[in-house]
């Protein structure tokens, strides 16, 4: 009885010292207990805070589906967009305020499907955006329809019978666009991720981590990963470092997630050379917030 | 200062974003809206403001979102195909009260069509195009004169009511060339940012008149800006009747309640007039031209020209359905305002269509021939 009365008195902050960050009056949120997203969402805040960006320069975008929910919990500017458009209402925002942080919050579907053709032009361009990917394999929102990252032979409301499609490697893909920084961890290593989302804000171009997580109501349920501590457990245990990963053969890497820092590296940066080019033709940078006063 | 330029449509477009305060422009090219990207990519750069291809439609219209929301007058331009692949953020823009100027350089259609040609097959794509109930401000130019002047009206309208204002031209104003007065100190609205405290600030309040003042992101508002159906706060509220029908009614009243403001039309030989063409857009200086004629020849004719195709000018064509017998709805498409025009006009006065498609100009003398026909 004394312990639950001493339960009772503990702090929003000391149960979670990122709880500052949030917009308390949303709470709770709408994860389903045992979601990846709390999990990237505390490794954000650590890489966020350990790379010493000022809060309130910070303006997060987003699209639709769960992962996009994140922005509208934590109390900066945040822009919850159209269903795979978030990179491109980020880049008007980036362009239009270089000064900004901007990090986009996106999944496996929004991002990768219905997104596709942002994330890749997003990297070619090498535009100062952080974008990070919630890959649950699946799309959560709408109760667990086949992504393209779903594994093959995965189950999903939309294949019944086993996926049949073949799924995208995210990091390949952003990698031969021309992202500058590309990452991949799972929640099963919050340490390392928010290390990398530290190292992808403070790379100026565009840095892309995807975040393998885990999503126990459909994608566990239908894969026979009912719990979440077996989702995490399947992924720590299936995890393979990228410098191992790099001596092994194709069939040896068979099932594995292949985690670490694939680029890092410098090029560059898009809303840098439009605000050098207003310089050289109009001699000053492109004027911020002009609306109000032209 | 005044200049006076012998410029193509498009350029004068281009050249009236820039006079408005426009300083961002994303887009994809399209035929026959590029000269209006061609010319702010040159022109922008050098009055400190930014440009950008975008790789689509889609995502060209996002960026304008997103430059908007950072503190930025923004527009795009483009034609048919790309304007139907705005239509879902567009919604967006008017849920989220983004003002920001899109302009459609309308051609042939529907669907590839003719795209060096002019037609007005948009114009109820510009109302219904986007799902759900909303209004926006579409503007038509009918010179290139009007096509500068225009462009400057849409910013200030769109900054004024927080909306998506449509620009629908056509090819025929796009691309055609005529003696324009530039003005270079014309009246803006500037964006006003909100007075409140930043604790007591309610970015989406249901105020009276309708449209709030606009922060921009890094002013330290915190604010959530979302398509989802927002409370006072910008907090999603996606189950409450009450929230989701304040809102909507809220954003559709913004525009009806201040049509005598936006609404714009210009008229002539309408009050001893037996039949009163109406139009908008290009075949207007058809219109024009088949009144002086008609006159000429003791036809008892007058025209309507709506600069304003939406909100539609209700009460402006309800007044001149009462004192003339005919109205003709001159339109390059096979019959959209005029169900407009129909609605209106009830028994009032017989409604008819005079309907040009294929990408040329209603000719005066056909238009006229008809009339005659009909009187």
């Amino acid at each position: 009885m004394a312990e639950k009365n001493k339960q009772d008195f503990i702090t929003d902050e000391e149960k979670n010292p990122y709880i500052k960050y949030f917009r308390k009056d949303r709470l709770p949120t709408i994860f389903c207990s045992g979601c990846g997203i709390g999990i990237t969402i505390n490794s954000f805040l650590k890489g966020l805070e350990s790379a010493d960006i000022d809060f309130n320069n910070l303006s997060l975008v987003s699209g639709i589906g769960c992962s996009s929910r994140v922005p509208g919990y934590l109390n900066c500017d945040s822009l919850h967009t159209t269903h795979g458009r978030a990179i491109s209402f980020a880049t008007g925002l980036k362009i239009g305020n270089p000064d900004l942080n901007v990090v986009v919050f996106t999944g496996d579907g929004d991002a990768s499907a219905i997104g596709g053709n942002h994330l890749i032009h997003a990297a070619r361009r090498n535009i100062n955006l952080t974008v990070i990917c919630i890959n649950n394999n699946i799309y959560g929102m709408t109760g667990g329809q086949v992504s393209p990252t779903s594994p093959e032979g995965s189950l999903a409301t939309t294949a019944p019978y086993g996926s049949i499609d073949t799924p995208f490697n995210l990091i390949d893909l952003v990698t031969a666009a021309g992202a500058s920084f590309v990452g991949r961890w799972t929640t099963a290593h919050p340490l390392q991720l928010s290390k990398s989302i530290k190292n992808g804000l403070l790379n100026n171009g565009f840095s892309f981590i995807e975040v393998v997580s885990q999503c126990p109501t459909y994608y566990g349920r239908k894969n026979k990963l009912k719990t979440p501590v077996s989702m995490i457990k399947m992924f720590k245990e299936n995890s393979i470092n990228k410098r191992r990963a790099d001596t092994l053969s194709e069939e040896e890497l068979l099932g594995k997630i292949v985690v670490g820092e694939f680029v890092n590296k410098k090029r560059e940066e898009l809303s840098k050379k439009i605000d050098d080019l207003s310089y050289i033709k109009s001699g000053r940078n492109t004027i911020r917030k002009s609306a109000y006063i032209l | 200062m005044t200049k006076e330029l012998f410029i193509q449509g498009n350029e004068a477009c281009a050249r009236g974003a820039i006079e408005a305060g426009c300083r961002f422009f994303g887009g994809y090219p399209i035929t026959p809206s590029t000269e209006i990207a061609e010319y702010l990519s040159i022109a922008l750069p050098k009055v400190s403001g930014s440009f950008i291809q975008m790789e689509d439609e889609i995502s060209a219209i996002g960026s304008v979102i997103g430059a908007s929301w950072s503190g930025i007058k923004s527009m795009t331009a483009t034609s048919g195909p790309g304007f139907s692949l705005m239509q879902e953020n567009i919604g967006f823009a008017v849920m989220s009260e983004t003002p920001l100027v899109i302009v459609n350089v309308q051609r042939g259609s529907p669907s590839t069509g003719q795209p060096t040609m002019a037609g007005q097959g948009d114009m109820m794509q510009a109302r219904w195009g986007s799902h759900g109930d909303y209004e926006t401000i579409a503007i038509s130019p009918s010179s290139v004169q009007e096509f500068f002047d225009f462009t400057i009206l849409g910013f200030n309208l769109a900054e004024k009511y927080r909306v998506p204002v449509l620009i629908l031209a056509d090819e025929v104003i796009g691309h055609m060339r005529e003696k324009v007065r530039l003005q270079d100190n014309v009246e803006t609205l500037k964006r006003i940012k909100p007075k409140e405290d930043l604790k007591d600030f309610l970015p989406f309040k249901n105020v009276e008149n309708g449209t709030n003042p606009m922060p921009s992101f890094g002013d330290g508002y915190n604010i959530h800006v979302t398509g989802l159906t927002h409370n006072e706060l910008g907090y999603p509220s996606t189950i409450s009747p009450k929230d989701h029908s304040t809102l909507v009614k809220r954003l559709v009243n913004k525009i009806l309640k201040n049509r005598e403001d936006i609404i714009s039309t210009d008229f002539k030989y309408c009050d001893d007039a037996d039949i009163v063409l109406i139009g908008y857009g290009s075949p207007v200086r058809s219109i024009i031209e088949a009144v002086k004629i008609g006159r000429k020849n003791g036809v008892k004719i007058g025209y309507l020209k709506i600069n304003t195709p939406w909100p539609f000018p209700e009460n402006e064509v309800a007044k001149i359905a009462k004192s003339a017998d005919d109205l003709m709805v001159v339109e390059m498409n096979l019959g959209q305002m005029v169900h407009e025009v129909e609605r209106i006009a009830k028994n009032n006065a017989n409604v008819h269509l005079f309907s040009e498609i294929g990408g040329t100009l209603p000719k005066p003398t056909d238009i006229l021939n008809k009339v005659k026909e009909l009187l």
